[in-house]
């Protein structure tokens, strides 16, 4: 009679506990700050290096002296130290820990808020700053506060050309941007077998776009599959009866293409409803939906046509990009005249590549429009891949049609 | 634990994006996240945070784990933030550099005398008095401490 947060972390919703994590991660941008601050702790050897992993995604590869040096450093402190180092053009820490590291049962900490993407494993796992990796790392776990858990019943089938962004998206609008604070989701019911890994990932990626701590799938078939294919064997998770603080119930054949527009990502408006914006720039990947199935989908889109307006596409990780390539979506992306970044977090986080001038218009697949998020005096809609690939090839936002 | 200074007002949903932009995080430089700090909401409000209690509304700190938001409130002179919910990796990240954080509902006034005690569960607005959601023991420890590398110090 428990939630799978409870479960995981062993105790009743509202308990602080003390817990061992399976897997602590940091990125370049976050790492560089928990270094600084083992420095500070007086800490030189870790409690357990070989559970903590080290990935370049956020400025790769580095874009000016100064980014280079602190990513010198922390290369240099990587290897010195035994972690686990994915260098830049691996992907993105949440992708990276997708393809085989994170398993169902575990506890997974990242120095990022997007780590809840890897509840779509039945793990549970949550975004902390530099200092609590630092004291994670130095110590090999810590405290939690076990979160209630709102469910989120999923029924029927997605129909035409709406996708699990749109889902996310919808979720998000119905809860707002702080309807699940100190919580956990936990994606239920008939239709949640249904939904592929990806579309797992890109949905709990975003349950932090809602406050939760955590976006939670039941590992069964799918995840037991999709595991095998990364050559690991892993078990399902039984189903039991919880009590949820809420449920909310999403009728899959209703949700139709949406966007969120500037700046809140709870603004949750149908593409219909925007139509016909002129944009200057869309942006195809992310920790949300820059998966090889995305960026397949866009393909099939986009092949045999050019895109109208500066279409930046990059690859989560370096297994999509090969994927890609392998599988020839790479070559119809490019030959519709998009540009493909190096595998990582891209022009999502405004810090080097794909910013945005004063008043330009991006549709992006990314989890976040915060208001200069992507350059001083920009505009972010958000959007699924179907409707990035029908708005590319028009120039302006357009509603995706069922390919 | 207990402090005071002069209320600067912000709204809700203020994310950490907009508390400090991801064009400046390529730096261990933390007086440069404190000269930038809030710029995109008003490039002014930088100036006024020496010795302020940051009154907020809901969902303070939402967004990204950056805790160069944090540090930058805290090196601009940020004294303690009073809001009536926080995005919780923020709340965490407040508490881990020794920036008090208090849940309670305020109405509020820029420059209005705030005070607040952890231990005591309150928040005072030129006077008047409001219940504030206590922080756990451990939360208050690692306050005391400065936060967790002061913590982690004297626990080791």
């Amino acid at each position: 009679m428990s939630t799978l947060a409870e479960r995981i972390l062993g105790a009743a919703e509202g308990a602080y506990v003390d817990r061992a994590v399976d897997i602590a991660f940091a990125h370049d941008g976050t790492g560089v700050l928990t270094r600084e601050t083992l420095r500070e702790m007086g800490v030189e050897k870790l409690a357990c290096p070989e559970r903590v992993h080290l990935i370049f995604d956020h400025i790769v590869p580095a874009n000016t002296s100064m980014t280079a040096n602190l990513q010198k450093e922390l290369r240099e402190y990587a290897s010195s130290a035994g972690l686990a180092f994915s260098d830049v053009g691996g992907g993105i820490c949440h992708q990276v820990m997708s393809e085989g590291v994170v398993l169902p049962g575990q506890i997974v900490v990242g120095a990022d808020s997007h780590t809840c993407t890897l509840g779509a494993f039945g793990a549970f796992a949550t975004g902390v700053g530099a200092t609590d990796m630092a004291a994670i790392w130095a110590s090999g776990s810590t405290w939690f506060r076990v979160p209630e858990t709102i469910e989120l019943s999923l029924t029927g089938h997605l129909q035409g050309a709406a996708e699990p962004k749109d889902l996310a998206l919808a979720y998000v609008g119905r809860l707002g941007m702080d309807g699940a604070s100190y919580r956990a989701l936990e994606f239920t019911g008939e239709a949640a077998a249904d939904i592929s890994m990806a579309g797992r990932l890109t949905l709990c990626n975003m349950a932090v776009e809602t406050g939760a701590k955590t976006g939670m799938f039941y590992a069964d078939t799918t995840t037991v599959r999709y595991l095998a294919g990364c050559g690991i064997a892993a078990d399902r998770q039984k189903r039991e009866e919880a009590k949820y603080a809420q449920s909310h119930e999403f009728d899959l054949g209703a949700i139709t293409p949406l966007v969120a527009v500037p700046h809140r990502v709870d603004t949750v408006r149908e593409v219909a409803e925007v139509a016909g914006i002129p944009l200057d720039q869309v942006f195809v990947g992310t920790c949300t939906n820059g998966r090889f199935e995305d960026l397949q989908r866009f393909a099939r889109i986009v092949r045999g046509k050019k895109v109208a307006v500066r279409t930046i596409v990059v690859p989560a990780s370096r297994a999509v990009l090969q994927a890609a390539a392998q599988s020839g979506a790479l070559a119809d992306i490019v030959e519709a005249g998009c540009v493909v970044g190096t595998p990582g977090c891209g022009p999502c986080l405004g810090a080097h590549t794909g910013v945005l001038g004063e008043g330009e218009v991006c549709l992006s697949t990314a989890n976040r429009n915060f208001k200069n998020r992507m350059g001083v005096g920009g505009e972010i809609y958000l959007s699924s891949v179907a409707t990035a690939a029908a708005s590319a090839l028009s120039g302006t936002i357009t509603e995706p049609e069922v390919v | 634990m207990y402090g005071e200074g002069r209320a600067v007002c912000l709204g809700s949903d203020i994310d950490t994006d907009v508390i400090i932009a991801g064009r400046y995080l390529r730096t261990k430089d933390r007086s440069l996240w404190a000269e930038h700090v809030l710029e995109d909401l008003d490039p002014a409000l930088a100036g006024r945070l020496a010795g302020a209690v940051v009154v907020a509304g809901k969902n303070m700190g939402c967004g990204s784990s950056r805790e160069q938001a944090v540090i930058a409130l805290k090196e601009a002179g940020v004294v303690g933030i009073v809001a009536p919910s926080f995005a919780r990796i923020f709340f965490r990240n407040a508490i881990n550099i020794g920036l008090p954080v208090i849940e309670a509902d305020l109405p509020c006034t820029d420059g209005a005398l705030v005070r607040f005690d952890l231990n005591e569960g309150w928040v005072e607005v030129d006077g008047a008095r409001f219940p504030a959601r206590p922080l756990s023991p451990r939360m208050v420890d690692i306050l005391a401490a400065g936060g967790l590398v002061g913590y982690w110090r004297s626990h080791r």
